[in-house]
């Protein structure tokens, strides 16, 4: 009587069918990811060295190192993330903990989801138009950052709210019961508990900033400059902008260059997502309840 | 039981007494002042019309099955409907003799009134920190204080013994009675006079639930607790006085052996208790 049917027989063949397919669509996600990585080891591979990292590009840029063009990423990423992570914080604090449901709010809320939908290259016009002519920063790392800030905001509101509210309602309720204002619930409760996914959703957004070209090119970065930016008003090199240089604005560049260049550019954007996995497996290793 | 010469509940007993001085009538004075409470989430009525008073050292049990505004009620005497989207509360509630509407500071009104769920909430913090928390949101610093507050408040709540020797460990990882005795030990801690428990011993087991009874018993010298309990049986053996809500409408107000055996107004208590329905 415990024999299985035709039926039971079928269920099972097609649940082996179906595991068998999503499990190979996932194989193939990895796929491109180790095709883009082996391909740039290999040829970008015998460019990288110590000189390559610490020096000036030389001879029209088809020689040399990379060495203004990282450091000026780093400034453009650090600035731009001084400006949006405390009003992109500050902005989820507000709609996870203090909005009211009303219709200001879902027009911020669509207006936020609308301005993460915005092509990259439209902000670099507005980044144009505002910071470097309205404002008259002229082409500096202060416009590009601006401009790059303005572009992750979204990201950063929608990762910091998330992470609150996944934060219980229960622990809020019983904080406000106590006679906490919502500050001090938050401060107490809320922020300590959310800020593993503040902070991993941050990260990610600093790697996908290291990569974009469009929002800095018209704002603030150079094809080539002899010196490192001195302030926030110079104008800089970066990564991005280096490698779209080398690979298609430069005659006569010998092929492991532009590889190394984006063999650099790829080894920060992973490194900063290793450094967020890492931070995220440690914090959740003393989840809370 | 430590010494409760000096301690937070026992003084906020006196100062209770003392207000309590002024009517000379033999019975306790009224802590809670309800009249024609109405709650609405949205358009709903969850609790229609209700009137009745609370009396200072007493338990006061509500019973009634779900849906019928017992935890409506106690939101409202807490504003929490400030918070709360959709919540709106007509009527009036008043705590010694004012209205909750009129304090200014809705945080000052809070801290008076500790409240327990039916699901233990123990703060994803230490357990020192979940007793902690309310004297340091109400600006205790002082390290020694701290500590005897905390003591106090766990021995009071019945969890002392299980937990001294690991104060620094999370008290969201308890289990659930004694998440619940934490709750409770951090309701003590804001020295409330007022006292609301929610269907508290839903995720506890009966050895618990009759220790925290006792809790009760006690405390009940010091402070007004309001009861809200599905278990017949437990207003029965707590409650002095007892409501009984049912569908929003707050069906009858006694001193909680008539509704067992006593003279009632209404047949559908009678038939609750002894559980011809619900």
């Amino acid at each position: 009587m415990f024999e299985s049917t035709a039926l039971n027989d079928k269920n099972r063949r097609v649940e082996k069918l179906w595991r068998l397919l999503f499990c190979a669509m996932t194989v193939m996600l990895v796929v491109p990811v180790l095709l883009i990585l082996g391909v740039l080891v290999v040829k970008g591979g015998p460019a990288i060295s110590m000189d390559f990292l610490f020096t000036d590009p030389t001879d029209g840029m088809t020689a040399g190192g990379v060495f203004p063009a990282l450091i000026g990423t780093v400034w453009l990423v650090a600035v731009a993330l001084l400006l949006s992570v405390p009003l992109g914080v500050a902005a989820a604090l507000y709609l996870s903990e203090y909005a009211p449901d009303n219709l200001l709010t879902r027009i911020i809320n669509l207006a936020i989801i609308n301005l993460a939908g915005v092509p990259s290259i439209v902000h670099a016009l507005f980044g144009v138009g505002a910071f470097v002519i309205f404002f008259q920063f002229g082409t500096s790392i202060l416009a590009a950052s601006l401009t790059l800030a303005v572009m992750t905001l979204p990201v950063v509101i929608v990762a910091t709210r998330e992470s609150m509210q996944s934060v219980p309602h229960a622990f809020r309720e019983a904080c406000w019961n106590m006679g906490a204002t919502r500050w001090q619930t938050i401060r107490h409760v809320v922020l300590p508990n959310s800020i593993s996914g503040i902070l991993t959703g941050v990260i990610l957004e600093v790697s996908r900033t290291a990569g974009e070209t469009a929002p800095i090119m018209f704002t603030g970065a150079a094809l080539f400059l002899p010196y490192l930016p001195q302030s926030v008003w110079d104008q800089t090199m970066a990564m991005s902008l280096h490698l779209f240089v080398v690979a298609t604005q430069v005659p006569g560049v010998p092929e492991h260059l532009p590889f190394g260049v984006a063999l650099v550019l790829i080894s920060m954007v992973l490194a900063m997502n290793a450094v967020s996995i890492g931070f995220r497996m440690y914090l959740r290793g003393k989840k809370k309840w | 039981m430590p010494p409760t010469s000096d301690t937070p509940l026992a003084a906020g007993a006196d100062a209770d007494a003392a207000r309590a001085q002024a009517p000379s009538s033999s019975q306790a004075p009224d802590k809670v002042v309800v009249q024609d409470l109405t709650v609405r989430y949205g358009d709903k009525v969850v609790l229609d019309k209700a009137s009745f008073e609370i009396r200072e050292h007493e338990i006061f049990g509500i019973i009634g099955p779900a849906n019928s505004g017992k935890t409506s009620f106690l939101r409202a005497l807490n504003r929490m409907d400030d918070f709360t989207e959709g919540m709106t509360v007509e009527g009036r509630v008043s705590l010694d003799g004012r209205d909750v509407r009129a304090w200014r500071n809705v945080y000052a009104l809070r801290r008076r009134i500790g409240v327990v769920f039916p699901l233990p909430v123990g703060l994803p913090m230490t357990i020192y920190d979940n007793v902690a928390l309310a004297p340091r949101l109400g600006g205790e610093r002082n390290k020694r204080e701290l500590d005897r507050i905390v003591e106090h408040c766990l021995q009071r709540a019945a969890l002392w013994d299980e937990v001294k020797d690991r104060l620094d460990s999370l008290g969201s990882l308890l289990s659930g009675g004694q998440q619940q005795r934490l709750t409770i030990a951090r309701a003590l801690s804001q020295k409330p006079d007022l006292l609301l428990l929610d269907e508290f011993s839903i995720a506890v087991d009966p050895v618990t639930t009759m220790r925290i009874e006792d809790v009760l018993k006690e405390l009940k010298h010091e402070i007004t607790i309001v009861l809200v309990t599905n278990l017949v049986q437990q207003a029965r053996r707590l409650a002095d006085r007892t409501a009984f809500f049912l569908n929003g409408e707050c069906v009858e107000v006694a001193p909680t052996e008539d509704l067992f055996t006593g003279p009632i107004k209404d047949q559908r208590t009678r038939d609750y208790v002894e559980g011809r329905f619900g």
